[in-house]
């Protein structure tokens, strides 16, 4: 009996702390948003942010993109070739990138390459006491450091997530037109005229922007949040990543459900 | 006991981080306008947290925190802010901001507090370096100095707006004998010229003698004994004799209380 009991009571700590924490957060977002326009009076602030996370970021979005793209023009045509509708490579290239891979592939790609460099960055100015000195100089961390690192990663993802398309697409053009042959009339026009700009770019961007908000909240609010040792900022580090990829793949998940439910 | 001339007051305080556990009991202490007054005591034993209350980091649990003559433990958030103003703080370990040079590290403060043009920014960020013995170093990375020129470039740092208060957290932890000596004597040049007034958390006694006006020795979350340095020099009382010259032994045991220890090897009951 006592070791159910141990169980349950390890269960119940387990997701009261879950609990706490999600509330953290909750309050952290807030704190952010107050302090917020800090961040667009100081713009300069949010620039450099924008160059670590979003320009550091282009070499592995660019490259991920074109190969995401290639395979799906590689993919795509094998299967349009047995309905006999290989034209519409194009298309297909165009809309999955757009609605989908896009905006999830690009979000993954930044919370491992950006999310856990903002993680590390804050936690170990944490550790090291860097946060503690500021807050002593009567200057608040909170709208110094975190607020235009937020805003620096929300800016940077749907940019991210649009080059990765464009990128995906003309991969798509390399191996679809280029390589195999389909004629490139067809593959240009089809695509213009079944990719519809409200509902489907505009949804893609919708999500990156979801998206670039979720994973960089993660980011500095594990970062904030770090135990100020190595272990506790790699730690934080691993579950940003963790977490991140999570939250996107749910999150898109519930924005697909609203967004493309099959009715025109 | 208020008097204008006291910039700190702390009475009958306690602090603890759990509520079973107090760190920090019954402290009552003074700091005097301009003097440069040491709190000393064993690693571990609340210094820092003392330090940290004065500067309303943390709140106590019970008693009072006067700076200024203001409720420190009562301040909000606003006014804490416009207090912090008026201190400064210098970390165990610097504290540098790794991602800005040491220019931007000493001019952080008057860019964020002060309308000041970049121009006049620059003079005065070379002349708090100058007066820590770096103004050659203004371009250097926090990364590329030394553990002692950093905690100087700290210093310089601390004293960017001319604080009326200054407190140094360990200031002479892991420094060599030649950086020692030069952070003890800045500590006292620079609140004589500036006309501040200094706490010194340390346990490092020689050096901090040497420059201290008085002293405050805190054990297990008390203070056991005060007074000037010659008075501490001279002191019958065992604690202080025991930290003052560094013995291995005394009141406070080598020994952190353990099982017996024949029982521990043996595995048998001492008789």
């Amino acid at each position: 009996m006592n070791r159910v009991n141990a169980v349950v009571a390890a269960v119940g700590a387990r997701v009261v702390g879950g609990v706490w924490r999600l509330g953290f957060a909750a309050r952290f977002f807030l704190v952010m948003v107050k302090h917020s326009p800090t961040a667009f009076r100081r713009f300069h602030l949010t620039v450099r942010e924008i160059y670590f996370a979003g320009v550091l970021s282009l070499i592995i979005i660019l490259v991920s993109g074109l190969f995401v793209g290639m395979v799906l023009g590689l993919q795509g045509y094998d299967t349009l070739a047995r309905y006999g509708s290989s034209e519409a490579l194009g298309v297909l290239v165009a809309l999955s990138l757009v609605r989908e891979l896009g905006p999830v592939v690009a979000a993954l790609l930044f919370a491992s390459r950006a999310g856990s460099a903002i993680t590390a960055e804050i936690g170990l100015m944490k550790a090291t006491e860097q946060l503690d000195a500021m807050e002593m100089m009567a200057v608040d961390p909170v709208a110094r450091v975190v607020a235009p690192r937020f805003w620096g990663g929300v800016l940077s993802m749907p940019l991210l997530a649009a080059l990765f398309s464009a990128m995906g697409i003309f991969g798509g053009y390399l191996v679809g037109v280029v390589l195999i042959g389909v004629d490139v009339g067809q593959f240009w026009s089809q695509m213009q005229s079944a990719v519809d700009f409200r509902e489907d770019v505009v949804n893609g961007v919708i999500k990156s922007v979801v998206f670039g908000i979720a994973v960089t909240w993660i980011a500095v609010f594990e970062g904030y949040d770090a135990p100020p040792t190595a272990e506790g900022v790699s730690g934080a580090t691993t579950r940003t990543v963790v977490t991140s990829a999570l939250a996107v793949l749910a999150l898109d998940f519930v924005l697909t459900a609203f967004m493309f439910r099959g009715v025109r | 006991m208020v008097t204008a001339d006291n910039i700190v007051e702390i009475r009958d305080l306690s602090f603890g981080y759990e509520e079973a556990r107090e760190v920090l009991s019954g402290i009552n202490l003074v700091i005097p306008r301009g003097k440069v007054v040491a709190i000393m005591g064993q690693s571990g034993c609340g210094k820092t947290t003392l330090l940290r209350m004065i500067a309303g980091a943390l709140r106590p649990s019970k008693g009072e925190v006067l700076a200024f003559g203001q409720r420190v433990d009562r301040m909000s958030q606003d006014e804490l802010y416009a207090l912090r103003r008026r201190m400064s703080m210098l970390f165990q370990f610097g504290a540098l901001f790794t991602d800005m040079s040491t220019f931007d590290n000493v001019a952080f403060q008057m860019r964020e507090h002060t309308g000041l043009d970049e121009p006049l920014i620059r003079d005065l960020v070379l002349m708090k370096l100058h007066a820590v013995g770096l103004r050659g170093a203004a371009q250097l990375m926090p990364s590329e100095l030394s553990g002692g020129m950093a905690r100087r470039v700290a210093l310089a740092r601390a004293i960017a707006l001319d604080p009326e208060l200054m407190m140094y957290d360990e200031p002479f932890a892991g420094l060599d004998p030649i950086s020692l000596g030069v952070i003890g004597q800045l500590v006292r040049r620079l609140n004589d010229a500036l006309g501040a007034t200094s706490i010194v958390v340390t346990h490092d006694v020689q050096e901090s003698l040497k420059i201290v006006d008085y002293i405050y020795f805190v054990a297990d979350g008390r203070i056991v004994a005060q007074g000037t340095a010659e008075e501490v020099r001279a002191s019958r009382a065992p604690y202080v004799h025991q930290f003052v010259w560094g013995e291995a032994d005394g009141p406070v045991p080598f020994q952190y209380p353990a099982a017996d220890y024949r029982e521990d090897l043996l595995g048998v009951r001492a008789s």
